[in-house]
């Protein structure tokens, strides 16, 4: 493997640039997505890959920090988390596992199919976890709105 | 404080919901959404259900009496330009109520915003995608071409017989086996060497991951039925995609 860290995070950068084209997000906000993208994917593949930690971890950290990039970015721009978070998630999205797993099924390797559709579960429950954690952490100490709404329908 | 029928501020939220629903919002910020425009018109009692395929909305007006109005859902698409517009709408409603008929002819204006990309461009975005996720997945430069045409028209072909058949698990079925079949095609020809990692990243355009991932921020929200409905169709997509893979494999 003789690619290096520039060359992963140019990759995921315009995989969240792409799907970002695809989801119709807003054009001036189009690089704030993909750099926060980019960076997730970088966050991810050093964690869970050169200091060999768990999948679960790098995902969950990555996803944490996406979503930290994503309500700073919502602040910023005054839009929804979702239009930044949403294409800034998929270079980390477990898609290639649920893929393999689904053909393993089909193919008959059951032992294998389960293994990846664990991955696949913990990969994305791991995504959503830093997702959930964030915007609860943002609503507990964004002071504006605390203590003012009645009911909220919490994410 | 003027007051305006019930019936018109159910027809502004349902429409606002319609408009968020179709485009690919959580269901969750639907409700909040909802819950928001209603409450900006002095309404009591308001509770809001919204799963990903319907949305019943239920009101007390101000002579005590129960409203309620139910949309069912089809097609849903993702658009998220649209999402922050109608956001953006309930946050200015949230400040100052405006009249129904005003709301009702922003929501047209933004339903009949057009998409910022044409369809080639977008098509032309998700083979360059394709690209880059062979190299996440761990291939060479070699891969890169490869996956970018295989990708390219697997998505191109799944959005045409989308539109033909309406039935995506077919679409999907369909678009990876002609995936499966060009990646076989290119490693035969020694234009790319990996076939798993060519066909991996070329059938990232169609594989649900976004939608596991929305499905379990939906069931840790509490969302139980939203959560597992859109699990299921994830799981759907998926096998759809295996089993077009998987007859290629299995053939050739």
């Amino acid at each position: 493997m003789t690619l290096n860290y520039l060359t992963y995070l140019l990759a995921a950068f315009v995989a969240s640039f792409a799907f970002g084209v695809m989801y119709n997000v807003p054009t001036r906000t189009l690089f704030a997505s993909s750099i926060s993208g980019a960076l997730g994917w970088l966050v991810y593949y050093i964690i869970a890959f050169q200091f060999g930690f768990v999948v679960f971890i790098g995902a969950g950290a990555a996803s944490f920090l996406v979503a930290f990039f994503s309500q700073w970015f919502a602040r910023y721009y005054r839009m929804p988390v979702i239009v930044f978070a949403v294409p800034a998630i998929i270079p980390l999205v477990p898609g290639g596992s649920a893929y393999n797993m689904m053909r393993a099924f089909i193919e008959g390797h059951t032992e294998l199919a389960l293994m990846y559709g664990t991955e696949t579960f913990l990969v994305s429950g791991a995504i959503a976890l830093g997702l959930s954690i964030n915007s609860g952490l943002f609503q507990i100490f964004s002071n504006r709105t605390f203590g003012k709404r009645d009911k909220r329908y919490l994410p | 404080m003027q007051q305006y029928p019930v019936s018109d501020i159910l027809d502004v939220c349902v429409e606002a919901g319609r408009v968020m629903l179709e485009n690919g919002a959580e269901t969750y910020r639907v409700e909040d959404t909802l819950y928001r425009i209603a409450k900006s018109y002095h309404l009591k009692n308001i509770n809001v259900f919204v799963v990903p395929t319907a949305l019943i909305i239920t009101v007390e007006g101000e002579d005590g009496q129960d409203h309620t109005e139910l949309l069912r859902m089809n097609d849903r698409i993702t658009n998220l330009e649209k999402v922050s517009m109608v956001n953006d709408l309930s946050r200015q409603l949230s400040k100052k109520a405006l009249p129904p008929k005003r709301v009702t002819e922003k929501l047209n204006n933004i339903k009949n915003t057009p998409t910022n990309f044409t369809r080639l461009q977008r098509n032309s975005a998700m083979a360059v995608a394709c690209g880059g996720f062979t190299l996440l997945f761990g291939g060479s430069y070699l891969e890169i071409l490869p996956a970018f045409i295989a990708g390219g028209l697997g998505h191109y072909l799944f959005e045409v017989v989308n539109n033909y058949t309406n039935v995506s698990f077919f679409a999907e079925m369909v678009a990876s086996f002609f995936i499966g079949l060009l990646a076989v095609l290119f490693t035969t020809l020694g234009f790319g060497q990996d076939l798993n990692v060519i066909i991996i990243g070329s059938v990232m355009s169609l594989v649900p991951g976004m939608a596991i991932t929305n499905s379990f921020r939906d069931l840790m929200a509490g969302h139980l039925l939203a959560g597992v409905a859109v699990l299921a169709k994830a799981f759907l997509t998926a096998g759809a995609i295996g089993i077009g893979v998987a007859i290629v494999i299995a053939f050739l």
